[in-house]
Protein backbone atom coordinates (compact mmCIF):
# COMPACT_ATOMS: atom_id res chain seq x y z
CA UNK A 1 0.00 0.00 0.00
CA UNK A 2 1.48 3.58 -1.05
CA UNK A 3 1.52 6.45 1.76
CA UNK A 4 -1.16 8.06 2.21
CA UNK A 5 -0.80 11.68 1.36
CA UNK A 6 -1.32 14.50 4.37
CA UNK A 7 -2.27 18.25 3.71
CA UNK A 8 -1.08 21.04 6.02
CA UNK A 9 -3.23 20.01 9.02
CA UNK A 10 -2.49 16.01 9.77
CA UNK A 11 -0.74 16.76 12.70
CA UNK A 12 -3.42 19.75 14.09
CA UNK A 13 -5.61 16.91 13.80
CA UNK A 14 -3.72 14.49 15.65
CA UNK A 15 -3.36 17.05 17.98
CA UNK A 16 -6.99 17.74 18.39
CA UNK A 17 -7.58 13.41 18.71
CA UNK A 18 -9.07 12.95 15.58
CA UNK A 19 -10.06 9.22 13.88
CA UNK A 20 -8.27 9.54 10.81
CA UNK A 21 -9.40 7.30 7.17
CA UNK A 22 -7.34 6.65 4.19
CA UNK A 23 -9.84 9.48 1.95
CA UNK A 24 -9.33 9.01 -1.87
CA UNK A 25 -5.36 8.49 -0.66
CA UNK A 26 -5.45 11.10 1.25
CA UNK A 27 -5.08 10.61 5.44
CA UNK A 28 -8.23 12.85 6.77
CA UNK A 29 -10.12 12.80 10.04
CA UNK A 30 -13.66 11.74 9.65
CA UNK A 31 -14.21 12.62 12.89
CA UNK A 32 -13.14 14.51 16.17
CA UNK A 33 -13.48 13.24 19.48
CA UNK A 34 -17.03 15.14 19.42
CA UNK A 35 -18.77 12.97 17.19
CA UNK A 36 -20.04 12.99 14.12
CA UNK A 37 -23.86 14.40 15.71
CA UNK A 38 -21.62 17.06 18.08
CA UNK A 39 -20.12 18.51 15.23
CA UNK A 40 -23.40 18.75 12.49
CA UNK A 41 -25.12 20.06 14.99
CA UNK A 42 -22.62 22.68 15.45
CA UNK A 43 -22.30 23.48 11.88
CA UNK A 44 -26.33 23.96 11.73
CA UNK A 45 -26.51 26.13 15.02
CA UNK A 46 -22.97 27.76 15.56
CA UNK A 47 -19.95 27.06 13.44
CA UNK A 48 -17.79 23.99 12.28
CA UNK A 49 -13.86 24.09 10.64
CA UNK A 50 -13.13 21.57 8.10
CA UNK A 51 -9.63 21.03 6.74
CA UNK A 52 -10.55 20.98 2.87
CA UNK A 53 -6.99 21.39 1.62
CA UNK A 54 -6.64 17.63 -0.28
CA UNK A 55 -9.15 19.44 -2.75
CA UNK A 56 -7.26 20.27 -6.06
CA UNK A 57 -6.85 23.87 -7.35
CA UNK A 58 -6.12 24.39 -11.64
CA UNK A 59 -5.30 27.61 -12.63
CA UNK A 60 -5.74 28.39 -16.27
CA UNK A 61 -4.35 32.00 -17.39
CA UNK A 62 -3.81 33.60 -20.71
CA UNK A 63 -6.00 35.40 -23.79
CA UNK A 64 -7.61 31.92 -24.52
CA UNK A 65 -8.45 31.25 -20.54
CA UNK A 66 -12.19 32.15 -20.89
CA UNK A 67 -12.84 29.91 -24.29
CA UNK A 68 -11.24 26.91 -22.64
CA UNK A 69 -13.58 27.38 -19.57
CA UNK A 70 -16.19 27.36 -21.82
CA UNK A 71 -15.02 24.65 -23.32
CA UNK A 72 -14.81 22.16 -20.89
CA UNK A 73 -17.50 23.14 -18.48
CA UNK A 74 -21.29 23.04 -19.40
CA UNK A 75 -22.28 26.12 -16.93
CA UNK A 76 -22.21 29.91 -18.75
CA UNK A 77 -18.65 31.16 -17.98
CA UNK A 78 -18.83 34.19 -19.91
CA UNK A 79 -22.15 35.40 -17.26
CA UNK A 80 -19.30 35.30 -14.14
CA UNK A 81 -17.88 38.62 -12.87
CA UNK A 82 -14.59 39.20 -11.60
CA UNK A 83 -14.88 38.09 -7.63
CA UNK A 84 -17.90 35.52 -8.82
CA UNK A 85 -17.94 31.42 -8.58
CA UNK A 86 -20.03 28.80 -9.82
CA UNK A 87 -20.46 25.54 -9.46
CA UNK A 88 -19.99 23.45 -12.96
CA UNK A 89 -18.82 20.15 -13.92
CA UNK A 90 -16.21 18.44 -16.65
CA UNK A 91 -18.52 16.78 -18.70
CA UNK A 92 -17.34 13.63 -21.48
CA UNK A 93 -18.62 13.73 -24.76
CA UNK A 94 -21.47 11.58 -23.65
CA UNK A 95 -22.59 13.74 -21.03
CA UNK A 96 -21.08 11.96 -18.06
CA UNK A 97 -19.17 13.31 -15.58
CA UNK A 98 -15.61 13.87 -15.30
CA UNK A 99 -16.11 15.53 -12.10
CA UNK A 100 -17.95 18.58 -10.32
CA UNK A 101 -16.18 21.54 -9.62
CA UNK A 102 -16.54 25.71 -8.38
CA UNK A 103 -15.02 28.10 -11.35
CA UNK A 104 -13.70 31.20 -10.00
CA UNK A 105 -13.16 34.32 -12.40
CA UNK A 106 -10.23 36.18 -10.74
CA UNK A 107 -9.86 38.28 -13.61
CA UNK A 108 -10.83 38.83 -17.17
CA UNK A 109 -8.64 36.25 -18.44
CA UNK A 110 -7.93 33.94 -15.48
CA UNK A 111 -9.95 31.13 -13.79
CA UNK A 112 -9.63 29.03 -10.49
CA UNK A 113 -11.18 25.84 -10.78
CA UNK A 114 -11.45 24.02 -7.27
CA UNK A 115 -12.40 20.05 -7.85
CA UNK A 116 -12.51 16.77 -5.93
CA UNK A 117 -9.28 15.55 -4.10
CA UNK A 118 -9.88 12.00 -5.64
CA UNK A 119 -10.03 13.26 -9.33
CA UNK A 120 -7.00 16.12 -8.81
CA UNK A 121 -4.86 14.05 -11.18
CA UNK A 122 -7.59 12.99 -13.90
CA UNK A 123 -8.60 16.56 -13.73
CA UNK A 124 -5.23 18.45 -14.67
CA UNK A 125 -4.64 15.73 -17.25
CA UNK A 126 -8.37 16.69 -18.84
CA UNK A 127 -7.47 20.18 -19.17
CA UNK A 128 -4.00 20.20 -19.98
CA UNK A 129 -5.35 17.64 -22.17
CA UNK A 130 -7.49 20.34 -24.03
CA UNK A 131 -5.60 23.43 -23.53
CA UNK A 132 -3.07 23.39 -26.35
CA UNK A 133 -6.07 24.68 -28.96
CA UNK A 134 -6.42 27.79 -26.82
CA UNK A 135 -4.16 30.52 -25.85
CA UNK A 136 -3.77 29.74 -22.28
CA UNK A 137 -1.05 28.24 -19.59
CA UNK A 138 -2.88 25.55 -16.86
CA UNK A 139 -0.90 24.70 -13.61
CA UNK A 140 -2.20 22.49 -10.96
CA UNK A 141 -1.77 24.87 -8.02
CA UNK A 142 -3.27 21.93 -5.56
CA UNK A 143 0.29 21.09 -3.69
CA UNK A 144 1.26 24.53 -2.90
CA UNK A 145 -2.49 25.28 -1.80
CA UNK A 146 -3.82 25.19 1.74
CA UNK A 147 -7.37 25.29 2.14
CA UNK A 148 -9.83 25.57 5.09
CA UNK A 149 -13.81 25.98 5.53
CA UNK A 150 -15.52 27.30 8.05
CA UNK A 151 -19.18 26.92 8.01
CA UNK A 152 -22.02 27.48 10.45
CA UNK A 153 -24.56 30.23 11.15
CA UNK A 154 -21.57 32.44 13.01
CA UNK A 155 -19.22 32.29 10.58
CA UNK A 156 -19.32 35.73 10.12
CA UNK A 157 -19.08 36.87 13.46
CA UNK A 158 -16.02 34.65 14.27
CA UNK A 159 -14.03 35.44 11.27
CA UNK A 160 -14.74 39.30 11.03
CA UNK A 161 -12.38 40.18 14.10
CA UNK A 162 -9.71 37.72 12.12
CA UNK A 163 -9.61 40.11 8.99
CA UNK A 164 -9.80 44.07 7.96
CA UNK A 165 -11.50 42.71 4.68
CA UNK A 166 -15.14 43.49 5.52
CA UNK A 167 -17.50 40.10 5.01
CA UNK A 168 -20.38 41.33 4.80
CA UNK A 169 -20.91 42.73 1.18
CA UNK A 170 -19.54 39.46 -0.18
CA UNK A 171 -22.55 38.29 -1.54
CA UNK A 172 -22.79 33.93 -1.46
CA UNK A 173 -20.94 32.37 -4.24
CA UNK A 174 -18.19 35.47 -4.98
CA UNK A 175 -15.00 36.25 -3.22
CA UNK A 176 -12.65 38.77 -2.56
CA UNK A 177 -8.65 38.40 -1.44
CA UNK A 178 -7.12 39.51 1.48
CA UNK A 179 -5.57 39.09 4.53
CA UNK A 180 -6.98 36.79 7.67
CA UNK A 181 -4.72 36.84 10.50
CA UNK A 182 -2.12 38.45 8.64
CA UNK A 183 -1.68 35.43 6.03
CA UNK A 184 -2.66 36.69 2.57
CA UNK A 185 -5.74 34.06 1.22
CA UNK A 186 -8.78 34.05 -1.01
CA UNK A 187 -11.97 34.52 1.12
CA UNK A 188 -15.03 32.75 -0.74
CA UNK A 189 -18.20 33.24 0.64
CA UNK A 190 -19.13 29.33 -0.35
CA UNK A 191 -19.46 25.99 1.31
CA UNK A 192 -20.92 22.11 1.12
CA UNK A 193 -23.04 22.33 4.17
CA UNK A 194 -26.02 24.23 3.03
CA UNK A 195 -24.86 26.75 5.65
CA UNK A 196 -23.51 30.35 5.50
CA UNK A 197 -19.50 30.24 5.72
CA UNK A 198 -16.33 31.20 4.06
CA UNK A 199 -13.58 28.78 2.34
CA UNK A 200 -10.23 30.28 2.85
CA UNK A 201 -7.21 29.49 0.24
CA UNK A 202 -3.36 30.11 1.22
CA UNK A 203 -0.14 29.31 0.81
CA UNK A 204 -0.06 25.25 2.06
CA UNK A 205 2.68 26.13 4.59
CA UNK A 206 0.62 29.06 6.14
CA UNK A 207 -2.66 26.86 6.19
CA UNK A 208 -2.22 26.33 10.33
CA UNK A 209 -2.03 29.65 11.09
CA UNK A 210 -5.17 30.66 9.70
CA UNK A 211 -6.65 27.21 10.81
CA UNK A 212 -5.22 27.97 14.60
CA UNK A 213 -6.26 31.41 14.61
CA UNK A 214 -10.09 30.73 13.44
CA UNK A 215 -10.26 27.88 16.16
CA UNK A 216 -8.96 29.96 18.95
CA UNK A 217 -11.77 32.59 18.03
CA UNK A 218 -14.19 30.31 17.44
CA UNK A 219 -14.26 27.77 20.40
CA UNK A 220 -15.36 30.43 22.55
CA UNK A 221 -18.68 30.65 20.51
CA UNK A 222 -19.30 26.86 20.23
CA UNK A 223 -17.20 26.21 17.46
CA UNK A 224 -16.03 22.56 16.79
CA UNK A 225 -13.70 20.86 14.15
CA UNK A 226 -15.51 19.22 11.50
CA UNK A 227 -14.30 16.22 9.70
CA UNK A 228 -15.52 14.47 6.63
CA UNK A 229 -18.42 12.04 8.55
CA UNK A 230 -20.45 15.48 8.71
CA UNK A 231 -19.57 16.78 5.59
CA UNK A 232 -21.31 13.85 3.84
CA UNK A 233 -24.66 14.30 6.77
CA UNK A 234 -24.47 17.62 6.03
CA UNK A 235 -24.39 17.86 2.15
CA UNK A 236 -26.36 14.34 1.91
CA UNK A 237 -29.52 17.23 3.52
CA UNK A 238 -29.21 19.65 1.13
CA UNK A 239 -28.83 16.97 -1.75
CA UNK A 240 -25.60 18.41 -3.07
CA UNK A 241 -24.06 16.35 -5.46
CA UNK A 242 -20.62 13.65 -4.26
CA UNK A 243 -18.87 12.36 -6.73
CA UNK A 244 -18.48 8.63 -6.98
CA UNK A 245 -22.45 8.60 -5.30
CA UNK A 246 -24.90 10.67 -7.37
CA UNK A 247 -22.64 11.43 -10.00
CA UNK A 248 -19.52 9.33 -12.11
CA UNK A 249 -18.99 8.26 -15.57
CA UNK A 250 -22.04 6.29 -16.02
CA UNK A 251 -24.54 9.17 -15.06
CA UNK A 252 -25.33 12.05 -17.57
CA UNK A 253 -25.84 15.65 -16.15
CA UNK A 254 -29.67 15.97 -16.42
CA UNK A 255 -30.44 12.60 -14.85
CA UNK A 256 -28.36 13.94 -11.85
CA UNK A 257 -30.69 16.71 -11.41
CA UNK A 258 -27.84 18.90 -12.83
CA UNK A 259 -29.70 20.57 -15.27
CA UNK A 260 -29.38 24.01 -13.98
CA UNK A 261 -25.83 24.01 -14.31
CA UNK A 262 -25.98 23.18 -18.31
CA UNK A 263 -26.61 25.81 -20.55
CA UNK A 264 -27.03 24.46 -23.64
CA UNK A 265 -27.53 27.68 -25.45
CA UNK A 266 -24.32 29.47 -24.21
CA UNK A 267 -22.66 27.74 -27.34
CA UNK A 268 -20.54 24.18 -27.88
CA UNK A 269 -19.48 22.53 -24.58
CA UNK A 270 -18.05 19.40 -24.18
CA UNK A 271 -20.79 17.10 -24.13
CA UNK A 272 -23.58 19.19 -25.41
CA UNK A 273 -24.33 16.97 -28.37
CA UNK A 274 -25.28 14.19 -26.05
CA UNK A 275 -26.90 16.42 -23.74
CA UNK A 276 -29.36 17.93 -26.43
CA UNK A 277 -30.21 14.57 -27.52
CA UNK A 278 -31.08 13.65 -23.64
CA UNK A 279 -33.23 16.35 -23.25
CA UNK A 280 -34.97 15.59 -26.57
CA UNK A 281 -35.68 11.32 -25.40
CA UNK A 282 -37.43 11.14 -21.69
CA UNK A 283 -35.00 10.03 -19.18
CA UNK A 284 -35.41 6.35 -18.02
CA UNK A 285 -34.07 7.18 -14.56
CA UNK A 286 -33.83 9.61 -12.27
CA UNK A 287 -32.16 10.91 -8.63
CA UNK A 288 -35.00 11.27 -5.92
CA UNK A 289 -34.81 11.58 -2.29
CA UNK A 290 -36.24 9.28 -0.10
CA UNK A 291 -36.91 8.52 3.36
CA UNK A 292 -37.94 4.98 5.01
CA UNK A 293 -40.63 4.29 6.84
CA UNK A 294 -39.52 2.64 9.67
CA UNK A 295 -36.81 3.60 12.70
CA UNK A 296 -34.91 0.02 12.16
CA UNK A 297 -34.54 0.77 8.24
CA UNK A 298 -31.51 2.47 7.89
CA UNK A 299 -30.62 2.82 4.09
CA UNK A 300 -26.45 2.72 2.85
CA UNK A 301 -24.67 4.05 -0.19
CA UNK A 302 -25.25 1.84 -3.29
CA UNK A 303 -27.84 -0.39 -1.68
CA UNK A 304 -29.95 -1.51 -4.31
CA UNK A 305 -33.59 0.07 -4.89
CA UNK A 306 -36.19 -3.19 -6.27
CA UNK A 307 -39.45 -3.83 -7.43
CA UNK A 308 -40.56 -7.81 -7.32
CA UNK A 309 -37.33 -8.94 -6.63
CA UNK A 310 -36.11 -7.29 -9.19
CA UNK A 311 -33.22 -4.61 -8.94
CA UNK A 312 -34.72 -1.62 -10.67
CA UNK A 313 -32.47 1.15 -9.59
CA UNK A 314 -29.18 2.20 -6.47
CA UNK A 315 -29.07 4.05 -3.62
CA UNK A 316 -26.33 6.97 -4.37
CA UNK A 317 -26.06 8.11 -0.54
CA UNK A 318 -28.03 7.52 2.47
CA UNK A 319 -27.96 7.77 6.51
CA UNK A 320 -29.81 8.65 9.72
CA UNK A 321 -30.31 12.28 9.52
CA UNK A 322 -29.02 14.04 12.49
CA UNK A 323 -30.70 17.70 11.16
CA UNK A 324 -34.44 15.99 10.30
CA UNK A 325 -34.43 12.77 12.40
CA UNK A 326 -35.44 10.52 9.75
CA UNK A 327 -33.38 7.81 7.74
CA UNK A 328 -32.75 9.74 4.53
CA UNK A 329 -31.52 8.84 1.16
CA UNK A 330 -30.62 9.55 -2.56
CA UNK A 331 -31.26 6.93 -5.31
CA UNK A 332 -31.81 6.78 -9.11
CA UNK A 333 -35.07 4.99 -9.70
CA UNK A 334 -37.51 4.49 -12.69
CA UNK A 335 -38.60 7.82 -14.11
CA UNK A 336 -41.68 6.35 -13.43
CA UNK A 337 -41.72 5.55 -9.75
CA UNK A 338 -39.99 9.43 -9.49
CA UNK A 339 -43.35 10.66 -8.09
CA UNK A 340 -43.53 12.65 -4.25
CA UNK A 341 -45.24 10.40 -2.08
CA UNK A 342 -44.56 7.63 -4.58
CA UNK A 343 -43.03 4.07 -2.76
CA UNK A 344 -39.94 2.37 -3.78
CA UNK A 345 -38.31 -0.57 -2.09
CA UNK A 346 -34.98 -0.59 -0.63
CA UNK A 347 -32.58 -3.94 -0.24
CA UNK A 348 -31.18 -3.42 2.69
CA UNK A 349 -28.79 -6.90 3.73
CA UNK A 350 -31.60 -8.89 1.58
CA UNK A 351 -34.67 -7.31 3.09
CA UNK A 352 -37.08 -5.34 1.00
CA UNK A 353 -38.15 -2.25 3.00
CA UNK A 354 -40.36 0.87 2.17
CA UNK A 355 -39.25 4.15 1.73
CA UNK A 356 -41.14 7.18 0.25
CA UNK A 357 -40.31 9.56 -2.03
CA UNK A 358 -40.06 12.98 -0.37
CA UNK A 359 -39.26 16.57 -1.66
CA UNK A 360 -35.47 17.76 -1.63
CA UNK A 361 -33.43 19.23 -0.51
CA UNK A 362 -34.47 17.62 3.22
CA UNK A 363 -32.91 20.60 4.84
CA UNK A 364 -33.11 24.63 3.90
CA UNK A 365 -31.18 27.06 6.01
CA UNK A 366 -34.47 29.39 7.23
CA UNK A 367 -32.55 33.10 6.04
CA UNK B 1 -11.19 -0.22 28.99
CA UNK B 2 -10.67 -4.15 29.06
CA UNK B 3 -12.52 -5.11 32.50
CA UNK B 4 -10.76 -8.17 33.55
CA UNK B 5 -14.28 -10.03 34.60
CA UNK B 6 -15.75 -9.99 30.86
CA UNK B 7 -14.81 -12.58 27.77
CA UNK B 8 -14.22 -11.22 24.65
CA UNK B 9 -14.63 -12.17 20.47
CA UNK B 10 -12.25 -11.33 17.74
CA UNK B 11 -15.46 -9.65 16.31
CA UNK B 12 -15.18 -7.24 19.44
CA UNK B 13 -18.15 -8.23 21.34
CA UNK B 14 -18.30 -8.75 25.46
CA UNK B 15 -19.53 -11.70 27.41
CA UNK B 16 -20.06 -11.11 31.32
CA UNK B 17 -21.31 -14.50 32.74
CA UNK B 18 -22.69 -14.47 36.25
CA UNK B 19 -23.12 -17.44 38.73
CA UNK B 20 -26.66 -18.43 37.62
CA UNK B 21 -25.69 -19.57 34.27
CA UNK B 22 -26.63 -16.41 32.53
CA UNK B 23 -24.83 -13.66 30.88
CA UNK B 24 -25.02 -9.97 29.24
CA UNK B 25 -23.50 -9.38 25.45
CA UNK B 26 -22.65 -6.08 24.75
CA UNK B 27 -19.97 -4.56 22.07
CA UNK B 28 -16.67 -3.19 23.22
CA UNK B 29 -15.21 -0.01 23.99
CA UNK B 30 -13.21 -0.23 20.72
CA UNK B 31 -16.44 -1.07 18.75
CA UNK B 32 -18.32 1.52 20.21
CA UNK B 33 -15.44 4.01 19.35
CA UNK B 34 -14.39 2.52 15.68
CA UNK B 35 -19.08 2.68 14.95
CA UNK B 36 -19.55 6.19 16.02
CA UNK B 37 -22.52 7.91 17.03
CA UNK B 38 -24.92 5.03 17.33
CA UNK B 39 -27.88 5.55 16.40
CA UNK B 40 -30.40 2.47 16.52
CA UNK B 41 -29.63 -1.16 17.63
CA UNK B 42 -31.62 -4.01 16.43
CA UNK B 43 -32.06 -6.69 18.97
CA UNK B 44 -33.76 -9.89 18.52
CA UNK B 45 -37.25 -10.98 20.14
CA UNK B 46 -36.71 -12.77 23.53
CA UNK B 47 -36.77 -16.59 23.48
CA UNK B 48 -34.70 -16.56 20.60
CA UNK B 49 -31.93 -18.98 20.78
CA UNK B 50 -28.36 -18.80 18.79
CA UNK B 51 -25.90 -20.45 18.28
CA UNK B 52 -21.94 -19.40 18.95
CA UNK B 53 -21.31 -17.28 16.09
CA UNK B 54 -24.43 -16.85 15.09
CA UNK B 55 -25.69 -12.80 14.07
CA UNK B 56 -28.83 -11.68 17.17
CA UNK B 57 -29.28 -8.11 15.49
CA UNK B 58 -27.21 -5.07 14.27
CA UNK B 59 -26.24 -1.82 15.77
CA UNK B 60 -26.45 1.23 13.26
CA UNK B 61 -23.98 4.65 13.64
CA UNK B 62 -24.36 7.44 11.00
CA UNK B 63 -21.42 6.44 9.38
CA UNK B 64 -21.89 2.70 9.00
CA UNK B 65 -23.37 -0.48 10.16
CA UNK B 66 -22.31 -3.63 11.87
CA UNK B 67 -23.32 -7.17 12.62
CA UNK B 68 -23.78 -8.47 16.24
CA UNK B 69 -22.63 -12.00 16.75
CA UNK B 70 -23.49 -14.38 20.02
CA UNK B 71 -19.99 -14.87 21.75
CA UNK B 72 -21.55 -17.90 22.95
CA UNK B 73 -24.51 -20.28 22.34
CA UNK B 74 -27.23 -19.13 24.40
CA UNK B 75 -31.36 -18.15 24.59
CA UNK B 76 -32.40 -14.51 25.19
CA UNK B 77 -33.93 -14.11 28.38
CA UNK B 78 -33.98 -10.16 27.74
CA UNK B 79 -32.87 -7.27 25.86
CA UNK B 80 -31.78 -3.44 26.43
CA UNK B 81 -34.94 -2.08 25.96
CA UNK B 82 -33.93 1.32 27.20
CA UNK B 83 -31.42 1.77 23.84
CA UNK B 84 -34.82 2.21 21.39
CA UNK B 85 -34.64 5.32 23.25
CA UNK B 86 -31.17 6.08 23.87
CA UNK B 87 -28.85 4.14 21.59
CA UNK B 88 -26.12 6.70 23.10
CA UNK B 89 -25.91 4.29 25.58
CA UNK B 90 -23.43 2.11 23.81
CA UNK B 91 -20.93 4.99 23.41
CA UNK B 92 -21.08 6.37 26.65
CA UNK B 93 -21.10 3.26 28.63
CA UNK B 94 -20.67 0.28 26.19
CA UNK B 95 -20.06 -2.45 29.29
CA UNK B 96 -22.82 -0.75 31.97
CA UNK B 97 -25.64 0.77 30.56
CA UNK B 98 -24.78 -0.23 27.29
CA UNK B 99 -25.83 -3.92 27.28
CA UNK B 100 -27.57 -5.56 24.42
CA UNK B 101 -29.37 -8.71 25.50
CA UNK B 102 -28.93 -10.85 28.69
CA UNK B 103 -28.67 -15.05 27.59
CA UNK B 104 -29.11 -18.31 29.20
CA UNK B 105 -26.15 -19.80 28.63
CA UNK B 106 -26.42 -23.01 26.77
CA UNK B 107 -22.82 -22.95 24.99
CA UNK B 108 -19.36 -22.95 27.08
CA UNK B 109 -16.84 -19.89 26.84
CA UNK B 110 -13.40 -22.30 25.77
CA UNK B 111 -13.18 -20.08 22.60
CA UNK B 112 -13.33 -16.24 23.84
CA UNK B 113 -10.33 -14.18 24.72
CA UNK B 114 -9.80 -12.70 28.47
CA UNK B 115 -8.83 -9.39 28.84
CA UNK B 116 -5.65 -9.94 28.45
CA UNK B 117 -5.56 -11.31 25.15
CA UNK B 118 -8.46 -9.20 23.54
CA UNK B 119 -6.44 -6.16 24.59
CA UNK B 120 -3.17 -7.53 23.08
CA UNK B 121 -5.55 -8.20 19.44
CA UNK B 122 -7.21 -4.63 19.89
CA UNK B 123 -3.59 -3.12 19.87
CA UNK B 124 -2.13 -5.04 17.39
CA UNK B 125 -5.30 -3.94 15.22
CA UNK B 126 -4.63 -0.17 15.76
CA UNK B 127 -1.34 -0.50 14.80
Amino acid sequence: MSELMKTPLNAAHRALKAKMVDFGGWDMPVQYPAGIIAEHEAVRTKAGLFDVSHMGEIRVKGPGALALVEHLTPNAVSKLVIGQVHYTAFLYENGTFVDDLLVYREGDEEFLLVVNAGNSDKDFAWVQQHAPAFDCTVVNESPATGQIALQGPLSLSILQPLTKTPLEPIGYYFFTHGEVAGIKCLISRTGYTGEDGFELYCAANDTETIWNAVMEAGTPQGLLPAGLGCRNTLRLECKMALYGHEIDDTIHALEAGLGWIVKLDKGPFIGRDALLAAKAAPAPRKLVGFKTLEKRDIARDHMPVVQGGKQTGFVTSAAPSPTCGLNLGLAYVPTGLAKMGGRVQIEIRGRAVEAEIIPTPFYKRTK
Amino acid sequence: MFPADLKYTKDHEWLKPAADGTALVGITQYAQDALGDVVFVDLPEVGASFAEGAEFGTVESVKTVSELNMPSAGEVLDVNMTLADHPEAVNEDPYGKGWMVKIKLTGNLADLLDAKAYEALVSAESH
